[in-house]
């Protein structure tokens, strides 16, 4: 099935490394999933997911999915054709070291290439990931035409948000972000936006010697130096020592939980999963 | 030589020029075409479309130059020459990472605000390195030509992408190097390959939505003027390549792109005729794309005599009369000036030592010498087949009134070998293309030197000149400051009298200098860069 295989031996479980961070591991789990790895029933459903590690193990498998799997698989795991990880469907049924196996070593003479420089260890927490995901989908049906609708108005999303060339340039460009986020994700974000801002997303705050603070989406910083984008929008750069002070700041981004219904939210995230590219070509 | 008088060497601060708080406006075109209102500012490749590559600047003057310190360095990622030069933007540096990658700079400390990234297609191929020489500006947008011959248009806020549009096929040997021009409303580039059988176009795109509004061939086609200068079907694999910015002249609406050699560059047997409009300069309507003039430097070119210099506007005493000129030293070793509202030539002569001109008709038409055409035996021309100079940018000081050109002296031994031509170098690294390292050299001066010399425009006899024992490939800068900026492959960023060519100030960078530097003033402070190997340093007077 692969021509580089997982190296390590046939009957050594993922968990007995889990000295090398994973303590915090549930030892249940763990025999189960052995017991499961051995009896090879390891199909696509709903008991995988109980089977896995912490929601840590999910959290870095879905941050080394997007990094690595969702440019071919999609955010939602359903753009191969026989594949979808969001209803736990794989071209036949494969145990945990298989997809990790798999995920290593590729598949020859398949577009699925080859990571050797992952570890076992992230390719599981991957699978781990994977395993995850048909528990995740949104309950309701959304509505993207009532989403847009909503982006560009009562959510008041553009203020700080840019879909193809539109919108301010303070917050993230979500031109593309269907292709990157699913949209339980998206759900989250709109619910509980503190909960994940990535390192790129983040805001920092300046006060300068003389005059307001200045809030603005963190573009890079140093030691010494730190550039930012105001909510005017535009490139600053400022030495740290000539601050009063200086530090990151909280997202502003609001919680929509109490201003829409599941109903609009719903709708919202229909709209950002449908957002798949702003450039023309 | 004649000398200028000594200038003055009392500092003058130019306050008003210099303490500019930044500006959030965007850059329109009317900025563009004033840039002398904001001489902090570096809005276009040669700062004005004029191409002169002088700044008002003068806070850097030849009374203080000694005083330059390093203000920061930036690194590229990047393994390629660094042949970009930098707009300046109200306190922002945008650059590109050879060979794609647009990056927005703090102009202070030289910190990076964001990067963006563009995968080049595999199928890109470039004769002489994955270069990119700038990028252009209008409104809050960044235009760049890309290696695999796309043209993109980046936010300048944000350094995402706004639209990208395919100008042609790499896979057809197509590129773009040339930091783009825009003009108006349009944004317009060339394409390059010349060398490996294209046909080339200058081509302009609506700057909003990257549609294409008008295309002209440097080469035409059946049916067009000068077609018949093209034996056979050779037109269609003719070359003629463009890829160095033009200039501009808002009073006749014309834009001047010179276009480089015919394609196949040394064996012009199976290309017979002038090969038209290869080597020459075309004057096109920038609203239509219709041609209007153009001036052949180099008709029927079996020596490689690119003529994609950038073509530089001024307006000079003419045999006692005011006359709208452009000013061009030519890769084949002859400088001209023009006519540049009408193309008519009304002087020209070699710039190096020549071998191979005798003169030019009544009609300003290049003449050779009888017995220096190319043939099966070799023999020894003057300039080298990599000519005079190549693509890199020259100034013109409206102070001194002078013509700043870096270039070189060489000579190289061309024949015809059976059936494919050999151009041998008495020593080919008298004139090998730039590289990102220091290489050691071993020429005599008899063999090779690089030079950047003052000329005077009324006579195009030298004024000055410094002399380097390497060759360059590096633009020269003007400013206010009575100072000429340049350098060349020894790595060596040098400060010369604009007046005399007394060397004031040198560093040592450490890399080769592939590039023309430019200034700008942020915050009260004047700033002098340059890219040296594979980074870009910039100057300031110290504290």
């Amino acid at each position: 099935m692969h021509d580089r295989p997982v190296k390590r031996s046939n009957n050594k479980s993922r968990n007995d490394r889990s000295g090398t961070g994973g303590g915090h591991r549930n030892a249940t789990a763990r025999l189960l999933a052995c017991a499961a790895l051995a009896a090879g029933s390891l199909a696509a459903g709903p008991f995988a997911v109980a089977q896995h590690e912490t929601a840590y193990d999910v959290a870095d498998g879905l941050r080394a999915y997007q990094a690595s799997c969702a440019n071919c698989h999609g955010p939602d795991g359903d753009l191969i054709a026989g594949i979808n990880f969001s209803r736990g469907l794989f071209r036949r049924p494969l145990t945990d070291d298989e997809i990790a196996a798999i995920i290593i070593g590729g598949i020859p003479n398949t577009p699925m290439p080859p990571t050797p420089n992952m570890s076992e260890e992230q390719a599981l927490q991957i699978v781990a990931y994977l395993r995850s995901m048909p528990a995740a989908r949104t309950a309701l049906e959304g509505d993207s035409i009532r989403g847009q609708a909503l982006f560009e108005g009562k959510g008041g999303c553009m203020d700080c948000h840019r879909v193809a060339g539109r919108g301010s340039r303070l917050g993230p460009d979500l031109s593309q972000i269907g292709a990157v986020r699913r949209a339980a994700e998206l759900e989250r974000s709109l619910i509980d936006p503190q909960a994940e801002v990535l390192p790129q997303n983040r805001v920092y705050s300046v006060t300068p010697k003389s005059g307001e603070p200045i809030t603005g989406r963190l573009l890079n910083h140093d030691t010494f130096t730190v550039q930012i984008m105001d909510s005017d929008e535009r490139l600053r750069s400022f030495v740290k020592a000539e601050l009063v002070e200086h530090d990151f700041a909280e997202s502003p981004m609001p919680s929509f939980q109490d201003e829409m219904t599941p109903q609009e939210i719903a709708d919202l995230v229909s709209y950002l999963a449908s957002l798949n590219g702003g450039a023309t070509q | 030589m004649r000398m200028f008088p000594s200038p003055n060497k009392t500092i003058v601060l130019a306050a008003g020029f210099l303490a500019c708080a930044p500006l959030s406006a965007d850059v329109t075109f009317e900025r563009i075409l004033n840039a002398d209102a904001e001489p902090h500012n570096w809005l276009s490749y040669s700062r004005t479309l004029s191409n002169q590559r002088y700044s008002p600047l003068d806070q850097i003057n030849t009374g203080n130059v000694q005083n330059l310190e390093l203000a920061w360095i930036w690194q590229a990622r990047s393994l390629e020459k660094f042949e970009a030069t930098a707009l300046a933007v109200d306190g922002i540096l945008y650059t590109v990472q050879a060979p794609n990658d647009v990056v927005a700079l703090d102009a202070e400390t030289g910190r990076v605000f964001w990067t963006y990234h563009h995968e080049p297609s595999p199928d890109a191929r470039l004769c002489c390195g994955r270069v990119n020489r700038g990028l252009a500006i209008l409104g809050d947008t960044l235009y760049m030509g890309t290696i695999d011959a796309y043209l993109l248009a980046i936010d300048a806020k944000s350094g995402t992408l706004v639209w990208k549009t395919k100008v042609a096929e790499a896979a057809d040997r197509f590129s773009i190097t040339m930091s783009p021009n825009v003009i108006k409303d349009k944004v317009i580039v060339g394409t390059a390959g010349g060398d490996m059988g294209i046909r080339a176009h200058i081509s302009a795109f609506d700057a909003k939505t990257g549609e294409e509004v008008w295309r002209f061939y440097t080469i035409p086609g059946p049916g067009e003027p000068g077609n018949d200068t093209w034996l056979g079907d050779s037109w269609m694999t003719g070359g003629a390549a463009v890829w160095n910015a033009a200039a501009y002249d808002p009073e006749t609406n014309l834009a001047f792109w010179g276009t480089g050699n015919p394609a196949p560059d040394w064996d012009g047997s199976t290309r017979l005729g002038d090969n038209l409009y290869s080597d020459a300069v075309v004057a096109l309507d920038v609203d239509t794309g219709e041609l209007k003039w153009y001036y052949q430097f180099t008709p029927h070119d079996e020596l490689d005599y690119d003529a994609t210099q950038v073509p530089v506007l001024a307006d000079i005493e003419w045999r006692g009369e005011l006359r709208k000129v452009m000013l061009w030293a030519n890769r084949n070793g002859l400088m001209y000036v023009l006519d540049r509202v009408t193309g008519e030539f009304l002087h020209g002569k070699p710039y190096v030592v020549h071998n191979w001109w005798a003169g030019f008709d009544e009609n300003g038409r290049l003449i050779r010498k009888p017995d220096m055409e190319v043939t099966p035996e070799p023999k020894v021309f003057q300039p080298h087949v990599h000519g005079a100079i190549n693509w890199q940018p020259p100034s013109f000081s409206p102070k001194t009134g002078l013509y700043y050109v870096s270039h070189w002296e060489n000579s190289s031994i061309v024949g015809i070998e059976g059936q494919f031509p050999q151009a041998n170098g008495v020593n080919r690294r008298q004139t090998a293309m730039g590289q990102v390292n220091l290489e050691p050299f071993f020429n005599t001066e008899d063999e090779a030197y690089g030079v950047i010399r003052a000329y005077d425009p009324s006579t195009l006899d030298p004024v000055w000149e410094h002399r380097m024992a390497d060759i360059t490939w590096a633009g020269v800068l003007s400013t206010a400051g009575d100072l000429v900026f340049g350098g060349g492959r020894e790595g060596y960023f040098l400060a010369l009298d604009a007046g005399s060519g007394e060397l004031l100030w040198k560093a040592s960078l450490g890399g080769q200098i592939n590039a023309g530097p430019m200034t700008y003033a942020v915050n009260g402070r004047q700033y002098v860069t340059i890219a040296a190997g594979s980074a870009l340093f910039a100057f300031r007077l110290g504290d």
